[in-house]
């Protein structure tokens, strides 16, 4: 068998878009069976279930979906209720909720309905990233299809009057950040709010709002209708269930892949993507989920478990679940140089370590690729980026300093070889000392 | 951070089109009345479709229309790389992705494609026909490199490929989106390694079920 999971256990059976997108075909595979026994069940089922079946967010995070809802107000007081989905997907290296959204839209559909139930909302935005185009087009498509066969809106059959609406983002990556996201949608610059309070207490034009992750939501209703320990059966315990992955980088054929979670590494690229290119042997180091985490070398890849705990262990994380593979031929530092401009590109600017670090941290790396430094400039960065570290509103200032400590962690050598190299090549270079003769 | 300027050499006036104020209202509706300002970053957007960019006249009208002071949206239209701030190509805007997971797969060829063929990025080209620029994570990792020209996504490319769709576009057509290596979507090249069971496509997940855990109330 290839990989772990068989296929009858896969939640995105349209991941690919071989099969219809539409309200039929998703109903052929089995979106929205069973939804209005579901609600009829009551919200605290459908929170405990989710809770029970060990969920943990899809965004990065990895936080308990099922306990996130939970932070709702138990009742509806003046202010109503929203569910966001953060459908901003723009971290380096992942492209799952797209498929998501282009080809099983209806799951994701079906998941804002049972969520918004759960928090009494009965509105929800889906904050979807300006680039893609034809996957709002397609959402579009899909939610109109929705409403005409009155599985939403008002007075619909499942007897919830919900409204669900997409939002046109910016491109901004800094929306995938929650409060950022929610200024966003309130017509502002993306810059992230303060916290507390939190979006549960004061999110949305102010009212109690739970923000979540496309692949989050999509799935819920397949687990609801799988059983909380059918989807707590796959992975290491506090890891359940199944995961989109997406391979990209130096494999023989990148793609998405939905697994259980804590497929090993090996196994998930041997399986689905034809290996490493040139030989398992050919492996330098891979970022494993999205760019913001540390990098691991392969040694450490030979039997890890793709999973939260484990990577985190490591010093590294499972973030969105992409995984970028480099192979021998890669230049290492060029890679992290190149994933500093994007941090320094999408820095929003609102707190100064991060807006002064990130162009800060890549001009030292440009001059770190060609060489162009002194060896004491590689302890400089780092205490640099222990700096921007903790010490932003938000996570980016501490996704641009990761892939750098990662770096240096693991890959120092390489930078000072670096440098070596470019000062034999040259008769004098800064900090030199020329005799006076 | 990006600085980026409104053109220096801006339009006297700005008229909505009768389709862009019915797109434009239809977004309006989406959020509570008194939350207009919702719609202005896919009023900027739709904007950006008639006209090709954003200019000042047409942040004026925008705030007029969505009872915003101009600055607000001024500053939007800044904060939001997506919206072009001067005039691109008649035939098409390139936007080739160069971030990591690209740059690993060969974008920089892709780049030098454009530059030869175009000029330098960020530059309406001699013909007024194209406008390249590098940007930043597409979100189409597993199909990369890759580039988002107008609209949509070209996938998997080499420079061979980008070289032609450039040739076309210059030629008045409009080159097929997605992968250009033979593959449909993001399944691995050379067919699915998933997603074979024919017994998920036959209805069979169709047919009415009973939910696990149901409570027991619902169970009698």
């Amino acid at each position: 068998m290839v990989g772990i999971l068989e296929d009858k256990d896969r939640i995105f059976t349209n991941l690919y878009g071989f099969h219809d997108w539409g309200l039929e075909g998703a109903k052929q595979r089995g979106a929205w069976n069973a939804t209005k026994d579901i609600l009829s069940y009551g919200r605290d089922w459908i929170i405990t279930n989710v809770k029970n079946s060990g969920l943990r967010g899809r965004g990065g995070a990895g936080f308990s979906t099922g306990l996130k809802w939970s932070f709702m107000p138990k009742e509806v007081k003046d202010r109503p209720h929203y569910l966001v989905v953060n459908a901003d997907e723009s971290e380096p290296g992942t492209c799952k909720d797209r498929e998501i959204m282009r080809h099983d839209p209806h799951l994701l559909i079906e998941g804002c309905l049972i969520a918004s139930f759960a928090m009494q909302a009965h509105a929800c935005y889906v904050y979807l990233r300006g680039e893609y185009v034809f996957e709002r087009e397609r959402l579009e498509a899909a939610i109109k299809q929705a409403y005409e066969a009155k599985l939403v809106g008002k007075n619909n059959i499942h007897g919830w009057d919900f409204d669900i609406y997409v939002h046109h983002g910016g491109g901004a990556y800094i929306c995938g950040e929650e409060t950022a996201l929610l200024e966003s949608l309130e017509g502002k610059k993306g810059q992230p709010r303060l916290k507390p309070p939190f979006p549960a207490g004061a999110g949305l034009y102010g009212c109690p709002t739970t923000v979540n992750n496309v692949e989050s939501i999509a799935v819920v209703g397949t687990i609801l209708r799988r059983g909380a320990q059918w989807f707590a059966g796959f992975g290491a315990p506090n890891n359940a269930g199944t995961k989109l992955f997406c391979i990209s980088g130096h494999v023989e054929k990148p793609c998405n892949i939905e697994e259980a979670m804590s497929i090993p590494f090996r196994q998930l690229v041997e399986d689905h993507c034809g290996g490493i290119r040139g030989g398992w042997g050919n492996l330098k180091a891979i970022i494993p989920g999205g760019s913001s985490v540390p990098m691991i070398p392969a040694e450490q890849c030979e039997n890890l478990a793709m999973d939260f705990d484990t990577l985190r262990g490591l010093g590294s994380g499972l973030g969105t679940a992409a995984v970028i593979v480099m192979d021998k031929s890669t230049d290492l530092i060029k890679a992290i140089a190149r994933l500093s401009y994007f941090y320094k590109h999408e820095s929003c600017g609102q707190c100064t370590p991060c807006r002064e670090g990130t162009g800060w941290m890549w001009r030292v790396m440009e001059r770190m690729v060609t060489g162009d430094a002194d060896p004491k400039e590689i302890d400089t960065l780092l205490e640099v980026t222990k700096q921007v570290e903790g010490h932003t509103i938000c996570a980016l200032g501490d996704a641009a300093a990761w892939p750098i400590q990662g770096l240096i962690r693991h890959f120092r050598h390489e930078i000072e070889d670096r440098i070596t190299l470019y000062r034999s090549s040259k008769s004098n270079f800064a900090g030199h000392t020329i005799a006076a003769e | 951070m990006s600085v980026r300027r409104l053109a220096a050499v801006q339009p006297e006036s700005f008229t909505f089109k009768p389709e862009t104020l019915e797109k434009a209202n239809w977004w309006i509706a989406k959020y509570p009345d008194s939350r207009r300002q919702s719609a202005v970053i896919p009023i900027l957007w739709l904007v950006q479709k008639q006209e090709g960019w954003v200019s000042e006249p047409a942040i004026t009208a925008i705030a007029k229309m969505l009872g915003m002071p101009q600055i607000r949206v001024y500053e939007v239209a800044t904060f939001y790389t997506m919206f072009m701030l001067e005039p691109v190509g008649s035939a098409a805007l390139i936007q080739v992705c160069g971030t990591t997971p690209c740059q690993l797969r060969g974008s920089e060829a892709l780049m030098k494609v454009c530059k030869d063929k175009i000029g330098p990025k960020d530059k309406l080209s001699a013909d007024g026909k194209f406008y390249w620029q590098e940007v930043e994570c597409l979100g189409a990792c597993t199909n990369a490199p890759m580039a988002q020209i107008n609209d949509y996504f070209y996938e998997d490319l080499t420079p061979d490929n980008l070289a032609q769709i450039i040739d076309d576009f210059a030629a008045g057509k409009t080159p097929k989106t997605g992968p250009y290596n033979g593959r449909f979507t993001s399944e691995p090249l050379g067919g699915a390694t998933s997603l074979t069971d024919p017994s998920l496509f036959d209805g069979s997940l169709a047919k009415p079920i009973k939910i696990p855990n149901a409570p027991e109330a619902e169970k009698a």
